[in-house]
């Protein structure tokens, strides 16, 4: 994913940021009051965008055949494309958290909690969306599939984010981390074996 | 060289042997690091011709390989240029200048001359006829066939009436008796 690609998520993110004082108004009391749970749904929604690209282009471009061919594992294949989809969405999520957290009129201390429940929920989110692209990767309108996947799986990481950022349920913080490092441990192995299974399809 | 008509199963045979598909019986054993060749391009779009060739390259362990792949190919002109502006033609030949530049022994080519010139046609064809000289081994699958006359050819459609699910052993030791 290059180019400008990269950016629509981002954009999508801080698009939010800037539309949701228009629907509920300026109240700064509101905005701060709800404005993280908002920053995490519309992160949510922002991981949907770039999938479509992650795994699908490749596949018909041959360069899984050529991974293949040359013994390199789909699993490690895998575990490379987390990092990079960690890497191109992640990074720049967490950079536009600040002006969108300005936008919502967060306090400090919401907007560093926010800032590690989104260190920690990223890395699960970027492999749940590489896992995702390989499992649709083959299927005919499998864009709309992958938010109907997608969505339910990162509930845990939304539950615990939010609650990380509120400070009302202890241990969140922990909780998102396991959340997080269960879905990267999980998702090479779903990964390899969806890349394989299309290979031979 | 293997040839057949469309839908007769050449490619899948050459799925088979490079290790994509599995065998419903059997096994498949590959004495050697093999390159692939096809119609899919495996070259990101974005890049240079020769930033995405040292791609493949590096992963093979031969950086650098690329420039001289490309200047066999003649593609060293279009070196800069990025993959998504070459033509079909320009694009086959980078296909095989990927395969050139993994230094592979065993080439495995489907449809190799779709797509080029008849200049190209001879570069490839004396590419595998170097290979060859050097102990490599090169397979080809074609429809219509190369014009290799002293290349052992089969096929498709024959070796199947003949050898009903029969074992077929490919002594890569000695390309010209394999079939």
């Amino acid at each position: 994913m290059i180019g400008a690609a990269v950016f629509l998520p981002i954009l999508f993110f801080l698009l939010v940021a800037v539309l949701f004082p228009f629907a509920v108004g300026s109240d700064r009391m509101i905005l701060s009051r709800t404005g993280s749970g908002v920053l995490w749904v519309a992160a949510l929604l922002a991981s949907l965008l770039p999938i479509d690209r992650l795994v699908t282009p490749d596949i018909e471009n041959g360069f899984f055949d050529h991974y293949a061919a040359r013994n390199i594992s789909e699993e490690w294949i895998a575990v490379a494309r987390i990092i990079a989809h960690w890497l191109s969405f992640a990074v720049p999520l967490m950079v536009a958290l600040l002006p969108a957290s300005m936008l919502l009129s967060l306090d400090w201390s919401v907007f560093w909690k926010s800032e590690a429940g989104f260190l920690l929920a990223t890395p699960g989110l970027a492999a749940l969306g590489v896992m995702i692209a390989a499992l649709t990767a083959r299927v005919k309108a499998g864009s709309a599939l992958t938010a109907l996947l997608l969505l339910p799986l990162a509930v845990p990481l939304l539950i615990f984010g939010c609650g990380a950022v509120d400070g009302h349920q202890p241990g969140a913080f922990l909780l998102l981390a396991a959340s997080s490092l269960f879905l990267l441990a999980v998702a090479p192995f779903v990964i390899g074996a969806a890349l394989r299974v299309g290979q031979e399809g | 060289m293997i040839t057949g008509a469309n839908g007769i199963g050449k490619s899948s045979l050459l799925r088979l042997l490079a290790g994509f598909l599995k065998p419903f019986l059997g096994q498949i054993e590959r004495l050697g690091r093999l390159a692939f060749a096809d119609e899919a391009l495996a070259l990101d779009r974005h890049m240079s011709l020769q930033q995405a060739l040292a791609y493949w390259a590096a992963l093979d362990g031969f950086s650098g390989a690329e420039k001289d792949a490309m200047r066999i190919m003649a593609l060293d002109k279009l070196a800069e240029s990025p993959v998504r502006l070459l033509s079909t033609g320009q694009r086959k030949r980078a296909v095989l200048a990927r395969l050139l530049a993994s230094r592979a022994a065993i080439w495995l080519l489907d449809e190799p001359a779709n797509g080029l010139d008849k200049a190209s046609i001879m570069a490839l064809l004396r590419m595998i006829e170097k290979h060859r000289d050097k102990g490599g081994v090169v397979l080809a699958v074609s429809h219509q066939g190369l014009d290799m006359a002293d290349y052992a050819t089969l096929s498709l459609e024959d070796f199947r009436s003949k050898n009903n699910h029969q074992s077929v052993f490919f002594d890569f030791d000695d390309e010209s008796a394999a079939f």
